[in-house]
């Protein structure tokens, strides 16, 4: 509820979206479906206000990190479970939330299987 | 009768309020100074006799109130982003400048990113203008829970940026059902038994019927809840609860059920057939003598293809078998996905039963009273149940 515009991280959830990294998923869509999730993505990313995020490798290639007793433990895979692990993201700016949900919702992955979740910046 | 100050502060509240959440964008802040405000008034009225617009002076005072805070304590003026912090004004302002911004408070409270139980306290407590400690008595949640409850969702407001603002028209039907949604289940917490609650949700019902006069579901839900409402009285009898047959007309509220079918006749008008006006339609139909059992089944027809609820088709099924076709009730009831649910089994065996099918009737009770928790309708069963004799 503030006068001047919000910043919201967006985090892309794949969940059981199916993406190109998962060949045999990817291939059960149609040409056009795929066509479409990359004509989707490439218009959020020219979309006003949207800074694009980095492109992730998927969470199967993450390496989780923990200090315990000050010695470094190390394990193969994401901090949550793969199905919940961060897929991507990207920083848009907006007058408030309703906008930035309606975004979301075009996000390819919250109608395919997975979720954005919207996090507001902290601003100082 | 002479207005009191205790009414007219649950008048003006929402207003007022709404009113200055808009001007200041802190609802902390505006909250503050309203309840400073609505003190001064309870302290001067009664001595100085009442202003002559006391929602103006309410209104002015408050603002002021605020705009000294934020005076005293530049850094929250920083906060609020206030960059250029108005000049207290010394007259009152014109009642016809206030604007009545409980719409926008209304749709800012029932935000779908808020979770439900915060948008129906946010809601009472803002609108409502009911305390926390009252909120919490009528959830039967200890104070402390409900008070982080408020803070959480009104630092969720801020900090996520929820917009204080009415919907444009293609968010406005999602958006306006997420709102009588909420004022229907403060009005169910109510209908149990809380009456300070139904009555709250009236007042709600009756303020949206206002500021959106066009809109057909709101007129429907105001209607659903005045004809419910309207036999609360008759509802119960020595704790135990009565069903609608046996209830005696006498204690039903006539006015009530009046001004229920006015706003239902509205929402007709509107082209209301959505859920809340069918229901409402249907709840008309109820106070009626006779009662047309077929137009109530083809009512029920119609919410559940709206709904595709399986708790409808067995309303369905019941408005069938009182209108006489039993059989028909029956494999209606059949063909639900309701095997967890102990009203599908009561009524099966209240169709068995009529239908002289004794043994499968007793199965059916039995299949009810192994699903029933409370305890006035458990005994009920087994009364219905005793009278079919032994196998």
């Amino acid at each position: 509820m503030k006068e001047d515009g919000m910043q919201y991280l967006m985090l892309i959830h794949q969940g059981d979206t199916p993406t190109p990294f998962d060949q045999e998923a990817w291939g059960r869509l149609s040409p056009e479906e795929q066509q479409q999730i990359y004509a989707d993505y490439q218009a959020l990313n020219q979309t006003p206000g949207v800074t694009p995020g980095l492109g992730m490798q998927p969470p199967e290639l993450a390496t989780t990190v923990r200090v315990q007793d000050g010695k470094t433990l190390t394990t193969d895979g994401p901090f949550v479970s793969v199905k919940e692990a961060l897929g991507g993201y990207f920083v848009f700016e907006a007058d408030d939330l309703d906008a930035a949900i309606e975004l979301a919702s075009r996000v390819p992955a919250a109608r395919l299987g997975g979720a954005v979740e919207v996090r507001p910046v902290v601003e100082y | 009768m002479p207005i009191t100050l205790e009414q007219v502060f649950r008048d003006e509240w929402g207003r007022v309020l709404a009113s200055l959440i808009g001007f200041l964008g802190d609802f902390d802040l505006a909250e503050e100074a309203a309840q400073e405000a609505f003190a001064l008034a309870a302290e001067r009225w009664p001595r100085d006799g009442p202003p002559e617009s006391p929602r103006a002076w309410l209104a002015t005072t408050a603002r002021n109130r605020a705009i000294d805070r934020i005076r005293r304590d530049r850094t929250l003026a920083a906060k609020t982003r206030l960059l250029e912090v108005p000049e207290a004004t010394e007259d009152e302002m014109d009642e016809t400048t206030i604007p009545d911004e409980r719409l926008e408070l209304i749709f800012t409270c029932c935000h779908p990113a808020l979770e439900l139980d915060a948008q129906v306290a946010l809601t009472l407590r803002t609108l409502g203008g009911l305390t926390t400690e009252e909120i919490a008595r009528a959830f039967l949640v200890p104070q402390e829970t409900m008070a982080k409850r408020l803070v959480r969702a009104k630092k969720k407001i801020a900090a996520a940026g929820i917009p204080f603002r009415v919907p444009p028209s293609h968010q406005l039907p999602d958006r306006l059902a997420a709102v009588l949604a909420v004022v229907y289940l403060v009005f169910n917490e109510g209908y149990g038994g809380r009456g300070d609650l139904a009555a709250e949700a009236l007042r709600l019902g009756g303020a949206l019927a206002e500021l959106l006069p066009d809109e057909p579901e709101v007129h429907g839900l105001v209607a659903l809840m005045l004809l419910n409402d309207a036999r609360r009285e008759a509802r119960f009898a020595d704790g135990e609860l009565v069903l609608l047959r046996d209830q005696d007309r006498a204690l039903w509220d006539g006015e009530r059920i009046a001004a229920g079918r006015r706003s239902l006749d509205r929402a007709l008008a509107l082209g209301g057939r959505g859920p809340y006006a069918l229901q409402a339609a249907i709840a008309a139909l109820h106070v009626e003598d006779p009662l047309d059992w077929p137009r109530v089944a083809a009512l029920y027809a119609e919410l559940a293809a709206l709904t595709g609820s399986d708790v409808v088709e067995l309303n369905r099924a019941a408005a069938l078998a009182e209108g006489g076709d039993v059989e028909a009730a029956l494999a209606l009831a059949d063909g639900l996905d309701l095997d967890r649910y102990h009203y599908l089994h009561a009524t099966r065996a209240e169709l068995l039963r009529r239908l002289g099918r004794v043994d499968e009737a007793r199965d059916a009770y039995d299949r009810a009273l192994a699903l029933v928790h409370a305890e006035s309708e458990r005994r009920f069963l087994e009364r219905r149940r005793a009278e079919l004799g032994a196998p």
